[in-house]
This record gives C-alpha cells, sequence and structure tokens, in this order.
C-alpha cells in the first residue's frame, strides 16, 4: 500500500473540511492507516482552509512536507496557486474554475492571479493539471452545495479505492432527500476525470 | 473497533469508558469540542462553566463528592484556572481529578503560545502526553488512576495537532461504564486549606512527586524503540510524529509521563545510543531536565523554540546541523512568481459586529497621524490625537483589527478590554475610551472589571456586543442564552439587569444593524462622567440563519466613492469600478449596513 499524500484546500465555508472528512473515513474502510489534520479556529472565518490527508501502510506526522504532495484538489484558483509548493514532478493538481476574491484585491490594494498565471505557477511543478469547471457543474446540477462531492468524485478516479466504498459512505453521510442529487455529482465528477485522463 | 477520531474525541470517549461522572469547561479553541462531545454521551453531567477557573472549581468539588471529574480548556484558560489548579495540588482529590490543557503552538486561534506543561512542573503535578488519538483515548483511564492512586490532580496535556487531527484509533464498543458513587467525607485536614493544614500538606506533596518518579519509570506507554544506534531521539506528543517521519531509520524513546520523568529509563536508553537529540516543540522542557541530569544532549540549538513544529521545519534544521542528509525536497522549491493576495479571515456577512467596528473606526481614526516606526519596525503606528481609543476582547469582534476596518487598539485577554481602558484613563490619556467586549467574554471576566469601574468612579463607555452565542468557537451556549451544554433550555442571566445591578444608570440597549443609532449612542455615552454600557444586541448570522430581502446596487446611482467597500463585508466585491452584491452570501436587508453608509443610497433592497 504506497503513501499518498492529499493536500485539499479553499475558502472557508465552501466545504473542504467536510470534503476532506469523508474521504478519509472512505480511505481507512479501505485498509489504509490515515492521518488528516485541518487549519481550523480563526481560518474558518472565510479565510484560506487547507486540510493535510494522508494515506498509507503506517503514517506518522499528520503534516505533508513541501514537495511530497501526490495530490492537490483546490476549491478555488488562488487557493490552489498559493499552496504549488506542495506539488512534485508527477503530482496531479486538480484545480476548480472559480474565483473568490480576498477583500485586498476587492479593495484594489492586490491583483487576483488569472487563469493562465494560476496555470503558470502549477506547471512549474507538474504537468499534471486539471482546471475543472466543478462549481460551474454543480450549479447546472441545480444545487452548488454538491461541488465537494462532484470534486472528490473527480479525484477518486486517481485512488485505489473501490467506486463503491464511497458511494456507501454517500449513502450514511447525506439526507436522503438529497442522496440522489449526490451520487449523481460523484458520477459527474467521476465522468469528467475519465474523459479527461483517457484523452492522455 | 477501528474507528477515526480526532484527538479530542478521542479523549471525550477515552475520559467516558474510564467512568467519568462530571465535566466543565470554557470554550476555546483547540479544546471545544472535547466537552462538546461528552455531552452527546449518557450519564454525564456537563456543563459549560462561566470561565476556566469555574470549571476547575466544579471539576474539584465533583471530585471532593467522590465521582472521576474533569475540567477542560486551552493553554490560555489554564491562567484563568491556576488558582484552584494549584489549590487541587494541595488538597489532592477524593475521585479522580483530570484537568486538559490543548496548547497552541503556532497561535492558530490565539493570543501567545504558552508551554503549559511547565504548569506541572510549577504545581507539583504529574502530567501525560498523547501522541496521537490512540493514546488519547488510552492515557485517559491512566490519568483517572494515577489521580486516585497518588491523591493528586494530573494534568493532560494536548495541542492543536493532537486535538484536531484524526488518526485511526481501536476504542471499546459499549464497554460496561463503572462510575464511583458520590460521597463526601468530612476531612478538615485534606480539604479546608488553613495555613496549619496547608502546611502539613506541602510534604505530602513532595513526597508524591518522589513517588510518581518511581511509578513512571515503567509506564506501559512510555517506550524504547531502537534501531540505528547512532542517534537516539527523545521525544513527546506531535514533535514524536514529526521525529518518526523525519528520522526513519533513528532509535526513539517516546515518552507519554513528561512530568515527572523516567530518569533512570532516560539514562538506560542513552547508554544504547550514540548521542540524543530531543525532538520537543516549544520551550526545553524535557531538554532542561536532562541537562540537569548531567546528560550531553543535543535539542532546542536544532529544534526551533518558537512556533509549531512540523516535518518540514524539523528536516530542514535536522539537515543544516549534519544529522541527516540534505532533502531534495529542500532545493526544489521555487521562489513564488510573484506574491499571492493573502486571505485573513474576516468578520462573516450579516455580523453584528461589522456596524459597531464601522463606527469606532470612524470615531477613532478621525485625527490621527503617523509617529515614528513601533519597536516592531511596522508601520502601523498613528498617534491618536482626539480620536476615540477602544481596547478589545476575545472574540469574533477582534477581526475588526484587519483592514479595512482597522477598529481596535488593544487585546490581550479574556476580559482585559474594561480594565485596561479604565487605566488609560486614569493614566490621564485625555482621548475618550471605549471598551468593546462580547456577551460571553463579559460573563466570563468582563463582569468583575466593570464592577470596578463602577466603584473606582470611571468614566468610560463599555460596548457589550450581544450575539447571545460563544461565536468564535462554534456557538456554545453561556449564562446569556438560555441554552445548556446538552443543547436544552437553562435558566438565563439577563445581561442588562446584571449591568443596573452592577450599578451602571447609563445603559443603552441598540439594534446591531443601526448604525447611525450606534454611532450616535457612542458619542453621547463617552461625553458623560459616569460609567456607561450600551449592548449591542443582534444574532450571528451563523448561528440564526435566515435572509432578509435580497440587497442590489443601483450602477447609475454609484458614484464610486467606494465606501461600501470600507464596510469590510465579504458579500460586496467590484469589478472594475462596477460595485457587485454577492446575493449568495450577502444575508440581505436583515443587515443592510452597506447601505447605510451609501452617501447616494444606491444600495437598495431589490
Amino acid at each position: 500500500m504506497k503513501k499518498i499524500d492529499i493536500l485539499m484546500t479553499g475558502v472557508g465555508g465552501q466545504g473542504v473540511i467536510l470534503a476532506s472528512d469523508a474521504l478519509a473515513e472512505i480511505a481507512m474502510k479501505a485498509g489504509h492507516d490515515v492521518k488528516k489534520s485541518d487549519s481550523l479556529g480563526m481560518s474558518q472565518r472565510g479565510g484560506s482552509v487547507v486540510s493535510h490527508l494522508r494515506l498509507g501502510r503506517q503514517v506518522f506526522s499528520p503534516m505533508i512536507r513541501k514537495g511530497e504532495a501526490d495530490i492537490l484538489l483546490a476549491f478555488e484558483r488562488l487557493e490552489g496557486a498559493r499552496w504549488a509548493d506542495y506539488l512534485h514532478k508527477g503530482s496531479i493538481a486538480i484545480i476548480n474554475d472559480l474565483a473568490i476574491p480576498p477583500l485586498s484585491v476587492v479593495g484594489g490594494a492586490s491583483a487576483y492571479p488569472t487563469t493562465v498565471e494560476v496555470e503558470d505557477i502549477i506547471r512549474r511543478y507538474t504537468d499534471q493539471l486539471y482546471i475543472m469547471p466543478g462549481t460551474q457543474i454543480a450549479q447546472e446540477m441545480g444545487n452548488p452545495q454538491v461541488l465537494n462531492v462532484l470534486l472528490v468524485g473527480f479525484l477518486s478516479v486517481f485512488l485505489d479505492i473501490e467506486e463503491k466504498s464511497y458511494i456507501e459512505d454517500l449513502s450514511q453521510r447525506v439526507p436522503q432527500k438529497v442522496l440522489q442529487l449526490n451520487l449523481k455529482a460523484f458520477a459527474r465528477g467521476r465522468e469528467e476525470a475519465l474523459a479527461r485522463t483517457q484523452g492522455n | 473497533m477501528k474507528r477515526l477520531l480526532s484527538g479530542n474525541e478521542a479523549m471525550a470517549l477515552g475520559a467516558h469508558h474510564a467512568g467519568l461522572s462530571v465535566a466543565a469547561a470554557y470554550p476555546g479553541t483547540p479544546s471545544t469540542e472535547i466537552l462538546e462531545n461528552l455531552a452527546k454521551m449518557e450519564g454525564i453531567y456537563v456543563e459549560w462553566s462561566t470561565n476556566e477557573k469555574v470549571a476547575m472549581e466544579v471539576a474539584m468539588g465533583a471530585s471532593y463528592g467522590g465521582v472521576r471529574a474533569l475540567a477542560i480548556m486551552k493553554h490560555v484558560g489554564l491562567n484563568v484556572a491556576a488558582d484552584p489548579f494549584f489549590a487541587a495540588s494541595v488538597t489532592g482529590v477524593r475521585g479522580g481529578l483530570v484537568v486538559i490543557s490543548c496548547d497552541d503552538p503556532g497561535m492558530h486561534s490565539s493570543q501567545n503560545e504558552q508551554d503549559n506543561r511547565h504548569f506541572a512542573r510549577f504545581a507539583k503535578v504529574p502530567m501525560l502526553e498523547p501522541s496521537n488519538s490512540q493514546e488519547a483515548y488510552d492515557l485517559m483511564a491512566w490519568a483517572f488512576q494515577i489521580s486516585e492512586e497518588f491523591d493528586t490532580p494530573v494534568l493532560f496535556r494536548s495541542t492543536t495537532r493532537i486535538s484536531h487531527c484524526k488518526t485511526v484509533a481501536e476504542v471499546q464498543e459499549a464497554p460496561d461504564v463503572d462510575r464511583k458513587r458520590p460521597k463526601f467525607t468530612r476531612d478538615p485536614y485534606k480539604l479546608v486549606m488553613v495555613p496549619s493544614n496547608a502546611r502539613p500538606r506541602h510534604p505530602l506533596m513532595e513526597e508524591r512527586i518522589q513517588k510518581l518518579s518511581s511509578y513512571v519509570e515503567t509506564f506501559p506507554l512510555n517506550e524504547i524503540i531502537l534501531q540505528d544506534r547512532s542517534l537516539g531521539i527523545i521525544s513527546s506528543g506531535a514533535a514524536y510524529q514529526h521525529a518518526r517521519e523525519v528520522f526513519q531509520g533513528a532509535s526513539f524513546l517516546k515518552l507519554v509521563t513528561t512530568y515527572p520523568l523516567p530518569q533512570t529509563l532516560i539514562r538506560r536508553f542513552a547508554l544504547d545510543v550514540k548521542r540524543i537529540l530531543v525532538v520537543e516543540e516549544l520551550d526545553p522542557f524535557i531538554e532542561d531536565t536532562l541537562r540537569a541530569m548531567g546528560m550531553n544532549v543535543i535539542g532546542k540549538e536544532v529544534v526551533p523554540i518558537m512556533g509549531e513544529l512540523n516535518p518540514q521545519i524539523l528536516e530542514e534544521r535536522a539537515a543544516i546541523a549534519g544529522l541527516i542528509p540534505k532533502p531534495a525536497a529542500l532545493y526544489a522549491v521555487k521562489k513564488p512568481v510573484r506574491e499571492l493576495p493573502m486571505r485573513p479571515p474576516l468578520l462573516c456577512p450579516g455580523c453584528p459586529h461589522t456596524a459597531t467596528s464601522y463606527a469606532l473606526k470612524r470615531l477613532g481614526f478621525y485625527h490621527t497621524q503617523p509617529e515614528e516606526e513601533s519597536a516592531s519596525g511596522r508601520k502601523a503606528v498613528a498617534r491618536k490625537r482626539q480620536g476615540l481609543i477602544v481596547t478589545s476582547d476575545i472574540g469574533c469582534y477582534t477581526l475588526a483589527v484587519y483592514p479595512p476596518l482597522l477598529a481596535l487598539d488593544t487585546c490581550a485577554c479574556m476580559g482585559a478590554s474594561i480594565g485596561q481602558a479604565h487605566g488609560l484613563e486614569k493614566a490621564g490619556i485625555t482621548n475618550k475610551i471605549v471598551s468593546v467586549i462580547g456577551d460571553s467574554t463579559f460573563l466570563h471576566s468582563g463582569i468583575t472589571g466593570l464592577v470596578n469601574a463602577v466603584y473606582n468612579e470611571g468614566r468610560g463607555t463599555t460596548i457589550i456586543l450581544d450575539n447571545s452565542t460563544t461565536a468564535m468557537t462554534g456557538h456554545q451556549g453561556h449564562p446569556g442564552t438560555g441554552t445548556s451544554a446538552r443543547g436544552e433550555t437553562a435558566p438565563r442571566v439577563v445581561i442588562e439587569d446584571l449591568v443596573r445591578g452592577i450599578g451602571v444608570r447609563d445603559l443603552s440597549i441598540v439594534n446591531a444593524f443601526d448604525l447611525a443609532l450606534i454611532e450616535d449612542t457612542i458619542k453621547r455615552c463617552v461625553e458623560t462622567d459616569e460609567p456607561s454600557v450600551i449592548i449591542v444586541r443582534g444574532a450571528c448570522p451563523l448561528h440564526v440563519r435566515g435572509k432578509g430581502k435580497p440587497m442590489t446596487v443601483d450602477l447609475a446611482a454609484c458614484d464610486q466613492c467606494f465606501n461600501c467597500l470600507r464596510v469590510g463585508c465579504q458579500a460586496i466585491t467590484r469589478e472594475g469600478n462596477e460595485v457587485r452584491i454577492d446575493t449568495a452570501i450577502c444575508v440581505g436587508d436583515r443587515c443592510a449596513v452597506c447601505s447605510q453608509v451609501c452617501h447616494q443610497k444606491a444600495i437598495r433592497v431589490e
């Protein structure tokens, strides 16, 4: 069972922690040793959020080193760029194509990086970059809240965990009335990933 | 049964399975979830106490009553609770008494990063430190057992990375929980600490630590791992996990009993390895003892004394010291293409603190002039000529120190704002002074400051920002909310009655979203010669959900003054010169503070 270090990042309120909680649980049930560490406390109030998720035979530190993350899943572009130096050659970077400009940008004190800039920053570390219109797809599906399930669906294609493990976990975690929508979002995330990887 | 548990969940479950009867706490990151989890379990009395000192006293009382008791707090909470903590060390216990202190190295959500391990030595009580959730669970039963066997409170020290980290733990599924029966036996020589009774207790405390020193020598959870013997690492807590990661082949002595230390075990380990590195977060607590034992060790010259440790920092420092080869990753990290904009935490859209903070900024920064740079070299220094001085406190509203609000001048610790304002006034500062404190913080330790201001003829104005919850830590109940720790209805302490009872005659209660009224009330109150209190009342939008009618910007009417951006609301964005309101996160006319700062009346209900 080889080690996999996953960094999940985004903005407070986007559901990053919920997604990493679910993924950690699924990985444990699939037989991995798991450690997971989040930024909490003041960072919840619309600040940057990062969750370190480490899987393997035996995990010691709960924190990923720079240059050691195998997968970066960013719920927002700037928060993808911010953690790029955790990537290495061969890492997979999945970035939700959404911009949430921080107040310093809104006030005009600094500039939000363009999509091209974000791509350039990531490509200095790895070529395996997927910019994913997750927010747009979630809106089309009728509920922006399913973004995290959609992104976990996308990510799941790159992990050695059976699809049914995710579905089992979702069925327990999500209220019955939105379960179908969440299962659909998960499947859609997988489809999007498969469509992109099979082209490679 | 295998479960993925945070350290806090594991501590709660461990205490429950160990037969805990009473738990008392005051919320504080990273400790809050321990009591929240205990509140979900049957058969335990749980409470949010008004502050950590009270929580400690409640736990002490329960222990005197013969049952197992827990007091839970963050590191700075133990400062508040230090008095009863030291007292409990003198009297000892009846039922097991365990005190959980969750430290915050790196100050994720705290005003300092004090190392509470010193409290164990200071108060002469034993200390246990888990390094993952499994140990957090297992050690809890040991902690109660040690407490009862040695007649002492036990300090159970966690840190942010232990409390908030989820790791796999093997726990009992639903064991039969054996709780002690309450029983009080009168014994003034043990429980009434007049000097004549306290003096004979001190030799017992010294004897207790001697006995514990022998006891910990064979404690089963301390662990020696002998691998490559050229380097032996002594470590504990989260630091141990980082060290295992970085020094994969080295030999280890993992300590969970960090006070008193098992000195014979340590010497035995030292004989097996060529040299010793002590890896510990913050102060050289273990290292100092080893040096006093005459041992030759490496410690703080390699491992930083400040901030939270992680494998990255440890690896870099160890490589620089020549303990390990330089890792390739050190060279792979590239210089950033450009500085990316930061994303500091902010007041939420619809926050009831926004209007008050905005008013305080306007009144506070009206007349400032730049002065020489401060000692820290930062340029945020300005001499206040006539504007208000605002002393603040611990809570969400402290976020108003950041741009664009920049509304605050001091913030030190829980409840300090009122006393600080009084001190500034008595020092002869001629500016008007306002202290700002939340409802939970006021009840925690602001009350005594206000009593003091009334008694000592202060003139200051105290603003109590009352959102009827403890918001920063995730909406826990407090005496002013009418909600118990289990989420049930509880008697409510009415803040305005309390304030009047203290003797404050000038009391105003204003709506948190009425900017003009807030500003006028502050202006009036600071001109009087008596202490005044303004209760600014409005619900936390994360606590009481629901939206008003959506707000919109009439771009034709907007003259692009961007006053609305100075409110610091996350829902207001700007594209070019066009201001937009993100209706997905705006709470609508339930707040509407932005429309009140708009000169052109361009922000309106849709």
